[in-house]
């Protein structure tokens, strides 16, 4: 991952998506009309928190076999950066159900999901904080992460069926491919799925290195 | 292999049961923990019998229950010494450990919820239209609150035995399991008809072995740290 064309290529995509998001030709829908833009900035955040929370869950499965350091290292960050694209993406989210749901917070079952991923992640950092030793600090903390997870996996699927969801392609709504996400959008939509994801991941990978440089500094 | 499973896992719930039969102040205590939070729950709504919304009457049994659930469940490791651990690592794997403590747990949050159930209907009615299913409910609840609860237990144990973060470590986790339990308690309420609930009964069933066995191999990790 050390490698530069893929950082490069993040930059064009992101470039790309920002432009193109906010200047291209919009589809004219009822109650959406220009807020639909939101979509190339709200809707990849949620791709780039999985991603990160499953790196986050892998790195911690790895850590419990090998008990090497780095291993968590890198569940950490991950999970670090997907709690920022978390709160991105809630935020975003927000503003975009204010304007079009006429609520900040509609209890739509995605929201309420995302607000419990979010919990979770948190309470990992709260665990974390309670050791000293690092050795027991990595060990349990990656038991929670994965113990968490696969409780989590559940509500994911549980959720939407508890209660009618706002979202498209929940709850009866047609989903975007249906009608909306016409060819205009996807043109830019794809590309902010894989900018941001990719742009979460370098963020995570340079935590990751950063903390590993402290750590060697600190032990010597 | 299996035999020899089976026996230690009776053997270790025997010896909860026991220990807990003859040292009675901590379940006494469970119990009237429960019945305060009952009472006061009661006394705060300021309700005759039978007037409260179905709605609520729901979901302030679960929360009252989750609560005594998250207290009973912590003792179950946070309470054991360093010299006892060691000594039931000479006898036992972790996973009869685990499976064990987990077994006791629901019985013990069956006894509890069933309790707290005819205290809670007896000042706050009951307008449970279906009551084989809520107690089929209760029991799925009970299961499902232990499994997650005893494995958060044990890792708390691990990280200074901090009460605080048995709730926040346990909550957001424990949500799937609540939240199914409150819908099929609704229906069980609304008197709908059993197979209104299938789905969600399942899913609950699914959600205790998939944690169920989550549990049994990370218990062995947390166990050796």
């Amino acid at each position: 991952m050390k490698k530069t064309w893929w950082k490069i290529l993040t930059i064009l995509l992101l470039i790309y998506v920002v432009l193109a998001g906010l200047l291209m030709d919009a589809p004219r829908l009822n109650i959406l009309n220009e807020t639909i833009r939101v979509l190339h900035f709200h809707v990849p955040m949620w791709f780039g928190m999985i991603i990160l929370f499953t790196v986050s869950v892998g790195y911690s499965i790895k850590y419990l076999g090998s008990g090497k350091e780095k291993d968590d290292d890198t569940a950490v960050e991950f999970a670090n950066v997907g709690i920022v694209l978390g709160l991105l993406g809630l935020a975003s989210g927000m503003v975009w159900a204010q304007f079009t749901w006429g609520e900040w917070w509609s209890g739509d079952p995605k929201q309420n999901a995302s607000a419990i991923a979010l919990m979770i992640y948190l309470a990992y950092f709260v665990l974390r904080g309670s050791f000293e030793n690092p050795e027991q600090r990595g060990r349990i903390s990656a038991v929670y992460n994965i113990f968490a997870f696969a409780a989590l996996i559940p509500l994911l699927f549980i959720l939407p069926r508890l209660t009618d969801s706002l979202h498209p392609g929940n709850g009866g709504n047609p989903g975007f491919n249906a009608y909306d996400l016409d060819n205009r959008l996807r043109l830019v939509f794809y590309p902010a799925v894989l900018g941001w994801s990719m742009l979460g991941i370098w963020v995570a990978t340079l935590r990751v290195r950063l903390r590993r440089i402290s750590n060697k500094l600190l032990s010597k | 292999m299996a035999g020899t499973f089976t026996k230690h896992v009776l053997t270790i719930i025997r010896k909860e049961m026991m220990v807990e039969w003859r040292n009675r102040s901590a379940i006494n205590g469970l119990l009237l923990y429960l019945v305060s939070t009952i009472f006061i729950s009661y006394l705060s709504f300021n309700v005759r019998v039978n007037q409260l919304n179905p709605l609520t009457w729901n979901a302030l049994y679960w929360i009252i229950l989750l609560f005594a659930a998250t207290n009973a469940v912590a003792k179950s490791f946070i309470q054991e010494r360093e010299g006892r651990m060691l000594y039931y690592y000479s006898l036992f794997s972790p996973q009869e450990l685990i499976i064990a403590r987990m077994i006791y747990n629901a019985l013990l949050l069956i006894v509890l919820a069933v309790t707290g159930l005819l205290l809670y209907m007896l000042v706050l009615g009951n307008p449970v239209e279906d009551v084989p299913m809520f107690l089929l409910t209760v029991l799925l609840a009970s299961i499902g609150f232990s499994a997650t609860l005893t494995m958060i237990s044990a890792i708390v144990s691990r990280a200074g035995n901090n009460q605080t973060l048995m709730a926040v470590l346990g909550f957001p986790v424990i949500l799937p399991v609540l939240l199914m339990v409150i819908k099929v308690a609704r229906n069980a309420l609304d008197g709908l008809a059993p197979d209104a609930s299938f789905e969600e009964l399942a899913t609950l069933g699914a959600i205790n072995v998939l944690i169920g066995a989550v549990s049994y191999v990370l218990f062995p990790y947390l166990w050796r740290a």
